[in-house]
């Protein structure tokens, strides 16, 4: 006789995977859930390690090659844990013509990072975006969560290392 | 996929707006809250506007935040629709000339002229925009808001919204231009008893803001589109897939279903018949792909956003293999005005076989950065000189681009051409979803069509051999000649291999990732030879690397 399916429990005790089971469930515990599921996973955790994955995984009935394979395909699901905090550098077409390059090597000259990279001490992750929208505000940033417009690589450069 | 985007923060504040008035109101402020101007503080002059007019004791005005106005470069922007008196890059510290305007307001004010970038749109699509409160339902009724709905239920069968939609001539406002009735025709009459309706809100194209802006400002109309939409081709469940880089335009749809689920126009029994329909929202997760309609399937269905091969279209064979009708934003917020108003009316405007109007996103080196709306068959002129206020600095144009990653550069000789989806291919450019990115001298075309071939080797799924290798062969190509590597020879090559790209690619993603390699190479081709053979870069932008000296 096959074993009686179990609903999988999550990694740990952390309250934050009752929001993901949640929000699993809403959606009837099926496969089309797992792009939802992913995304929160990583509001609640801020990034998605493989205990994650494998919980999502699990829960929703999805193999995990292709949980890896969703969470990777999606330029918006991170692996890796990020620094305190985000600078997403735009760099769609009216901030490139505006002068999104000059940003991104400012920020490589003063802080030493390259997009994708967290300075050494933890505080600030440099990201890029293809396009924010605001392009009325171009060269645009968003520092955690807050985006910043028209802005000069100076300023940005002091404010970051501020934080 | 290397590039990660990350949302804003979702903003949730308490709305604060429209207090209820007792009396009559002599005035309103209406504050940008989308977006743009909610970047730089719309909403703490909303709620400061309030006190400073309550602190001058003006008992008979009402601070309202509503959504897009459209001339973004001018933001935050303030509005008293009673005079037409717009004021612009207002602080929240800044608000007392305001007030000072509300309190001089007469009745009998007329509202004055604002100016050519008001003036010389047309708005149908757009026409709600920063006239309501995006999250009000009231709002929205009282601009006429779900009287198509109604219409639709009470007085017609579902063909004949489906005429009425074919006669309008109304095109896929996506990109690709194809006839919306036509579309929904097959859908209604493909065989299948669950049928889906899709709004396409993964506004890719770098440079492109309609649709969130749409979405930001008036979302109930996007609801009222997909509920015709669904009751004309026999539908009862809805999704709308939006970026997750669009938080606040996910926010208030999210309001907007709500408020319409407890109004009944959504869900069972709409408006009081025996029409049910509901909508969902999907996040995108930063896969530009994900816009092309098979792609899009497969990331509802949970899975990686890749295209598969058309035919089975997804009209006959679509999410879960059930017929399904995929819509942009645009398209679906033109479908309650064009209800309501009629087909021959919509039919009207417009030029050829474009009909209607289009909203497009002004951005780059332009005065007048914002979101406008004109009838087909407006001259690029019009729309960048006297609706764009021309160029920054006064600077000599170069180019126009259109259609995103799978547009091209349009050069100042064709400033003149009427836009239309036909006129733009005949250029070699593209409709697209409606971006207008201006370039002045400051830009190298070689630079901009490397740019874009950067984009779409990153954003190309893998799927397909030649979009997955061909994309990162081009943009090697191109990096060559912008380092002044090249030979002539290599430019055959790009040539070739372009055409290759073009012919063989499996969706819209690699067959237009040649386009502005086309395009530049069409108007342009004189920069690829400066960095070829002369190994200069006419504007300055490339760093050309001289070849180093051979010891002898």
């Amino acid at each position: 006789m096959p074993a009686l399916y179990t609903k999988p429990s999550p990694p740990s005790d952390d309250k934050r995977w009752k929001i993901v089971e949640t929000r699993m469930r809403r959606m009837g515990d099926r496969p089309a859930a797992l792009i939802e599921a992913l995304h929160a996973a990583q509001e609640a955790f801020g990034y998605l390690d493989e205990g994650a994955l494998h919980f999502v995984g699990d829960t929703l009935g999805v193999p995990h090659s292709r949980v890896y394979g969703v969470a990777t395909f999606y330029s918006f699901f991170t692996l890796k844990p990020q620094g305190d905090h985000t600078c997403v550098v735009c760099t769609g077409t009216a901030c490139y013509i505006n002068g999104s390059k000059e940003i991104l090597a400012g920020l490589e000259r003063n802080l030493g990072v390259k997009p994708k990279q967290t300075t050494e001490d933890g505080k600030v992750s440099l990201l890029t975006a293809r396009c924010l929208g605001a392009c009325s505000l171009a060269p645009a940033v968003i520092i955690d969560g807050d985006v910043k417009g028209k802005v000069n690589v100076g300023d940005l450069v002091a404010q970051l290392e501020a934080m | 996929m290397s590039e990660q985007p990350v949302a804003a923060r979702p903003i949730r504040r308490r709305i604060i707006t429209e207090e209820v008035h007792e009396g009559p109101v002599r005035a309103h402020a209406y504050v940008c809250e989308a977006a743009s101007c909610m970047s730089a503080q719309a909403h703490d002059i909303t709620l400061r506007l309030g006190e400073a007019a309550a602190e001058a004791g003006l008992t008979d005005v009402v601070i309202k935040r509503v959504g897009c106005l459209g001339l973004c470069a001018a933001g935050p922007l303030v509005e008293i629709p009673e005079t037409g008196q717009l004021f612009s890059a207002v602080t929240p510290d800044g608000t007392a000339p305001i007030v000072t305007a509300l309190a001089a307001v007469k009745s009998t004010d007329e509202r004055q002229p604002q100016g050519p970038f008001f003036e010389k749109q047309l708005r149908v699509a757009t026409e709600n925009m920063g006239r309501i409160d995006p999250e009000s339902l009231e709002d929205y009724l009282g601009r006429g808001g779900y009287d198509a709905l109604k219409k639709v239920l009470s007085d017609m069968t579902s063909s004949e919204v489906r005429d009425e939609i074919m006669r309008s001539g109304l095109r896929g406002r996506g990109g690709a231009g194809f006839p919306t009735g036509l579309k929904w025709t097959t859908v209604a009459k493909a065989e299948g008893k669950q049928k889906y309706v899709i709004c396409n809100a993964d506004e890719g194209d770098p440079g492109a803001f309609m649709d969130r802006s749409v979405l930001e400002s008036d979302p109930y109309r996007i609801l009222e589109g997909m509920a015709i939409a669904a009751f004309a081709v026999h539908a009862t469940e809805g999704y709308i897939y939006c970026r997750a880089e669009y938080p606040l335009a996910v926010a208030r749809l999210r309001t907007a279903i709500r408020n319409a689920q407890r109004a009944g126009y959504l869900g069972a029994g709409i408006a009081d018949t025996s029409f049910n329909f509901d909508v969902q929202i999907r996040l995108g997760a930063g896969a530009f792909v994900c816009g092309e309609e098979t792609a899009l399937i497969a990331s509802v269905e949970g899975k990686r956003g890749t295209p598969r091969p058309r035919p089975p279209y997804p009209a006959v064979e679509g999410l879960f293999d059930c017929p399904t009708l995929i819509n942009n934003v645009e398209t679906f917020a033109s479908v309650p005005t064009i209800l309501r108003k009629g087909a021959e009316w919509y039919s009207g405007i417009g030029i050829g076989k474009s009909k209607g109007t289009k909203v497009f996103a002004l951005a780059g080196r332009i005065v007048n950065t914002g979101l406008v709306e004109v009838p087909m068959g407006m001259s690029l002129r019009e729309i960048i000189y006297d609706i764009g206020g021309g160029i920054i600095d006064g600077r000599p144009f170069k180019a126009v681009q259109t259609g995103g990653p799978s547009g091209g550069c349009i050069p100042a000789e064709h400033l003149d051409m009427p836009v239309s989806y036909e006129s733009l291919i005949e250029l070699g450019s593209f409709m697209g979803s409606g971006g207008m990115i201006v370039m002045d001298d400051t830009s190298c075309m070689v630079d901009v069509a490397k740019y874009f071939m950067d984009f779409c080797r990153d954003e190309s799924c893998g799927k397909c051999v030649p979009c997955r290798v061909g994309t990162t062969q081009l943009w090697m190509l191109l990096d060559q000649i912008t380092r002044g590597q090249a030979t002539m020879a290599d430019l055959d090559q790009l040539e070739r291999l372009a055409g290759i790209v073009r012919r063989m690619s499996l969706c819209g993603l690699g067959q237009g990732a040649p386009n502005p390699i086309f395009s530049t190479l069409r108007y342009f081709r004189d920069e690829y030879l400066a960095h070829i053979v002369d190994k200069v870069c006419p504007a300055g932008v490339c760093t050309i690397e001289q070849p180093a000296e051979v010891m002898a």
